[in-house]
């Protein structure tokens, strides 16, 4: 095997489709990343998913003086001793996992947090007019649901009983769809880059069919005949798949983690899991390429 | 070394036969001309025996291989033992002549230092030397023609085909591409010549096979090209 002579075979095959391998290039990075884009998302979705449901089904509010509830303005704002109460039951119910104490000064925090990009709306609220909340975790909270939040609904202390999975059930239905929408234009895409990469490999074919009559003629093998094809396909699905690479890191350092600085939790995406996706997009462009190449020469270079 | 035994070629979509029961065999170092009409099987052997086409019956042997025997994958090292020249020359335009050459050893793998040492050897032998840089859009179709001679052969091939290798080039000048066929054929090397050429048949007396309508009408050693008229 002459590498050197396969390698400058390939440069004058490049060369010579420069629109066509630049049209490739150009889908299989645009492809790649929009691929790239979708799995971020999914692998976004599921930490977020993972990190909640890790955490807590329920939350129960409890009333403070400034509570707009009827229940509580009867009663006034919980007393330790109802905290203690809804503690005590909370605990003692077999449906819960673990029960976890948000004081009204750590609810502060956290709202501080969320909101600190709208000053004005923090300064008007002080410490005391965000509730304390029991968050509990549930052993099986599709069927637990219901028993436990009817059992403390109404109960003394209590402003209102919320099911935080039907909130963020929102919140993933709309990061399902955009992960569904960008997974589906990248899958067009990748349609029109097989489709291109055919094209490319034909044309290819057409301008070096005096090179491969003469080679079929002295006898070269057959591999080596296809190789500066195969290698060609491949080569421009590489240069693609860089930029493609290049898209995600900004995709991510970008979008994704200017995303995680509105939670409050660590849900961002780790170099690992860009790496994973990168080298996925990789594979995908490199058989997809290599493949399609090979199929279409053996259409085009019959021996 | 070429083995025809009773092959019978028809083409898809063609009701006569390109070849009919053809018997013909080739020894070791002879020069065969294949003459007769166009349309006559001539191109139909040559393909035959570079197993560019598979015959509808009959058995071809070259080169000691049953080529019915030879897997697809195998045929190009079977390409490898056969030089080709054609009427057109078919050499690559953007390939000087030294390039041109250099070329049938590269796509089967030979080493650079062996490329270097063989080919001008061969643009030597037929009679080039000197013009390695040249391009072929600056050559004559003689010189052309020789250029194609030498790629065909810088591989040692036992086997020479040629095509109507005069087709395109004057009397003066096909005496000396017949000279570097003859000077190929004393290395040892089997030539089986295409030709409509009655004065290089006649001049060379060799070995003459006329085809017409695909059937072998006259096969003579030391024949002329229009005796059987």
């Amino acid at each position: 095997m002459r590498s050197q002579f396969v390698l400058s075979e390939i440069w004058i095959g490049l060369r010579r489709n420069l629109t066509m391998t630049l049209a490739l290039i150009v889908v299989v990075a645009i492809s790649l990343s929009l691929l790239g884009t979708g799995l971020l998302f999914v692998k976004q979705v599921d930490r977020t998913r993972t990190y909640w449901q890790g955490k807590v089904e329920l939350s129960i509010y409890l009333c403070i003086k400034t509570s707009p509830e009827p229940q509580c303005e009867q009663n006034g704002p919980a007393t330790d001793a109802e905290r203690t109460a809804l503690h005590n039951q909370l605990a003692s119910m077999p449906q819960v996992q673990a029960v976890y104490y948000v004081s009204q000064q750590q609810a502060y925090t956290e709202f501080r947090q969320y909101f600190s990009n709208e000053p004005a709306l923090v300064q008007d609220t002080q410490e005391g007019d965000i509730p304390d909340s029991f968050e509990v975790k549930l052993k099986n909270p599709e069927a637990d649901y219901n028993i436990v939040a009817s059992a403390v609904t109404g109960a003394s202390g209590v402003e209102t009983v919320v099911d935080e999975m039907t909130i963020l059930d929102k919140f993933y239905r709309l990061l399902d769809g955009a992960r569904n929408a960008v997974v589906i234009i990248a899958l067009i895409l990748i349609v029109a880059a097989v489709l291109l990469v055919a094209n490319t490999i034909r044309l290819s074919a057409f301008n070096r069919r005096r090179e491969t009559a003469i080679m079929r003629l002295v006898g070269a093998s057959n591999f080596y005949i296809q190789l500066p094809f195969l290698l060609e396909g491949t080569i421009a699905g590489l240069i693609g798949w860089a930029i493609a690479a290049g898209l995600l890191v900004a995709v991510k350092s970008l979008m994704l983690d200017s995303l995680e600085q509105y939670f409050s939790f660590n849900v961002g995406l780790s170099v690992g899991d860009l790496i994973e996706v990168i080298i996925f997009s990789m594979v995908v462009g490199v058989v997809l390429c290599g493949a399609t190449s090979f199929l279409t020469l053996r259409r085009y270079l019959r021996v | 070394m070429i083995n025809f035994d009773n092959v019978t070629k028809v083409y898809p979509n063609q009701n006569r036969p390109a070849l009919e029961s053809v018997n013909i065999s080739v020894s070791k170092g002879e020069f065969v001309f294949l003459v007769g009409p166009s349309g006559s099987g001539k191109s139909t052997f040559l393909r035959l025996v570079l197993k560019e086409e598979r015959p509808t019956d009959g058995r071809i042997h070259v080169a000691g291989r049953d080529l019915a025997r030879l897997t697809n994958w195998k045929v190009p090292y079977l390409r490898r033992r056969i030089g080709c020249v054609f009427q057109d020359f078919r050499l690559l335009p953007n390939k000087n002549v030294y390039q041109n050459v250099a070329f049938a050893l590269e796509v089967i793998g030979k080493h650079r230092r062996l490329i270097r040492k063989v080919v001008p050897e061969v643009i030597d032998l037929v009679g080039l030397e000197g013009k390695h840089d040249r391009m072929p859009d600056e050559l004559s179709g003689g010189e052309q023609q020789r250029v194609a001679m030498a790629r065909a052969f810088v591989n040692r091939p036992m086997i020479l085909l040629a095509d109507e290798p005069t087709g395109n080039i004057d009397p003066a000048t096909s005496i000396g591409i017949m000279k570097v066929l003859d000077r190929i054929n004393r290395t040892g090397t089997t030539v089986v010549m295409a030709t409509h050429d009655a004065a290089i048949v006649d001049s060379m007396r060799k070995r003459v096979i006329e085809l017409e309508y695909g059937k072998v009408v006259r096969d003579q050693s030391r024949g002329v090209y229009g005796q059987a008229y």
